[in-house]
């Protein structure tokens, strides 16, 4: 099937207002989803009410919108229920739910495994954890391109670990995980597994049945709903072992001065009000993506990044972080130009229309396995064209001429 | 306004790297980063009364911190701890005002106005100061 992604980017307002911008930035937030923010405008125009306590009608459509969004994101996500999905804030507050949450269940002699190539977000929240509970942090070995080096997950999956907290796809070198091997490594040892969705949901549906794993936290942001919201997936066994993390109303069973009995999941996981029109825009984004060709978008935004990759090749001095091929990884592309820091690359390319990121993508650690201090990162969505990589090409020869 | 940013003075500033380097027997040392974007500058001061005698930074950062460090090493002589902070409060006002105003003797401050609008840029100008302010509270 033939895609055709001026007529994708016609579904972005942001982008079908402005013609020039050549936005690359789509794996730190990805461009608002007219579906989205129809969904999210006809909520609040019509159905805005506090959720799972009213008994007027307009409480009740409220709630039947917010639940209709999780049955949505259960779809997108191919859970086996819609009472598996917890909505949070992003994946941040998801990863740090289960921190807390599992965390609470461990002391001094567990392990958590991790690897160098983790967001921040899934790396400090074990460090804290760390710091709280006693636990020892264990890292999953790296290969030189930055890749999991899966022939060594003994060396950090032992049998004293507890829980894996592992990148499904890394925001810097776009490489995918592969979770079957480390799914099977944490089971022989009665570990649970995190996968951190945040930069693959955004690529199509993702099976968190096929792919083994307890946990799948993922930000709306980056899947084109709005920001402030994103989902904790967690089977069912997983989440009804866990204990509550935040408080407060909505997540109980029955409170008296005494004690407090919990509800069960997923509310036991929403502590007051959510972002009840924020879930609703997700649930209508990923609603939107789920029925989109996924086989032509994604071989749509690899052609688009092997021809950066093939054409960064020839640039003197560019040095790639992350893989050289394109296996099992996203449009994700990180590099550097020797002697240019770059931020400065990235205010420059600014002049071009060209929207990247510069810096170490929260993910300092990986940094510095790369020797490294940042990095300039382009991201493509199915919106980007040909002409976006014509624009960093040639801003990049600019930033050379200018800087060098 | 993007191109001024990267005038040849301020290139030139960066290059010169005026106190780059380490001082061998320094008072005071700090190493100061930039959470947002991994910059890094390592300061230190040799001080006499209380005031800056000699400095020496390691500065890995962008040019507008490259260039902030070279400035602080050219001018950075002779401050206080009292001197240092004002300067750097003034550095900071003047990129969050309107007006970009060199205090006396630190006339090269004026490179960086065309940083105004670029708020995620202040602390890439700022921290080679924040360094200086801290090394000199060390050797206290």
């Amino acid at each position: 099937m033939s895609f055709h992604p001026a007529e994708w980017r016609k579904h972005f307002p942001l982008l079908a207002n402005d013609s020039r911008l050549h936005y690359l930035d789509n794996a730190a937030t990805g461009q608002l989803c007219e579906a989205a923010l129809d969904a999210v405008t006809h909520h609040e125009l019509t159905h805005r009410a506090n959720v799972l306590r009213g008994t007027y009608r307009l409480a009740e459509l409220a709630d039947a919108a917010y639940e209709n969004a999780r049955r949505q994101t259960a779809a997108y996500l191919n859970a086996a229920s819609a009472d598996e999905v917890v909505f949070t804030s992003g994946a941040t507050a998801s990863i740090n739910l289960v921190a807390h949450a599992f965390g609470e269940t461990l002391g001094a002699g567990d392990e958590v495994a991790l690897s160098l190539a983790e967001h921040h977000s899934n790396f400090v929240p074990w460090q804290m954890l760390r710091e709280r509970r006693g636990v020892t942090l264990r890292f999953l070995p790296l290969a030189a391109d930055g890749r999991l080096d899966l022939n060594r997950l003994d060396e950090a999956i032992t049998p004293r670990c507890r829980l894996v907290a592992v990148t499904h796809a890394s925001n810097v070198t776009g490489a995918v995980t592969d979770l079957a091997p480390i799914v099977a490594a944490a089971r022989a040892v009665g570990a649970r597994v995190l996968a951190d969705g945040a930069q693959a949901a955004q690529h199509g549906p993702v099976d968190v049945q096929a792919l083994g794993v307890d946990f799948y936290a993922f930000s709306g942001h980056k899947a084109f709903a709005p920001t402030g919201v994103g989902a904790l997936w967690g089977a069912a066994r997983a989440l009804d072992a866990l204990p509550p993390f935040l408080g407060g109303g909505g997540m109980i069973g029955r409170v008296t001065a005494a004690e407090t009995s919990y509800a069960a999941p997923p509310r036991r996981f929403e502590a007051g009000t959510p972002p009840i029109a924020q879930a609703v825009g997700l649930g209508a984004a990923l609603d939107w993506l789920h029925a989109q060709s996924w086989l032509a978008l994604r071989a749509h935004t690899a052609q688009l990044a092997r021809r950066l990759l093939d054409e960064l090749a020839a640039l003197p001095g560019l040095a790639l972080l992350g893989p050289r091929d394109f296996q099992a990884r996203l449009p994700v592309v990180a590099f550097n130009l020797d002697g240019i820091h770059p931020h400065d690359v990235c205010q420059l390319l600014d002049q071009h229309g060209v929207a990247v990121r510069g810096g170490h993508h929260c993910a300092q650690p990986l940094m510095d396995f790369f020797g490294v201090p940042g990095a300039v990162r382009a991201s493509f969505a199915p919106y980007n064209t040909e002409a976006d990589v014509d624009a960093l090409l040639a801003g990049l020869k600019d930033v050379m001429k200018k800087l060098r | 306004m993007n191109d001024d940013l990267y005038q040849r003075a301020l290139l030139d500033l960066a290059k010169a790297a005026h106190g780059a380097g380490a001082l061998p027997a320094p008072d005071g040392a700090a190493l100061r980063d930039s959470p947002l974007c991994g910059d890094r500058v390592h300061m230190q001061v040799a001080l006499t009364a209380g005031r800056v005698r000699a400095l020496a930074h390691d500065t890995k950062g962008c040019l507008l911190c490259q260039a902030a460090a070279s400035l602080a090493g050219l001018h950075g002589i002779g401050l206080n701890a009292a001197e240092a902070a004002a300067l750097r409060e003034h550095i900071a006002a003047a990129l969050a005002g309107s007006e970009m105003t060199a205090p006396a003797g630190w006339p090269e401050l004026d490179l960086f106005a065309p940083a105004r609008p670029h708020r995620n840029r202040h602390g890439c100008v700022l921290l080679p100061f924040d360094a200086l302010i801290a090394a000199i509270g060390a050797a206290d």
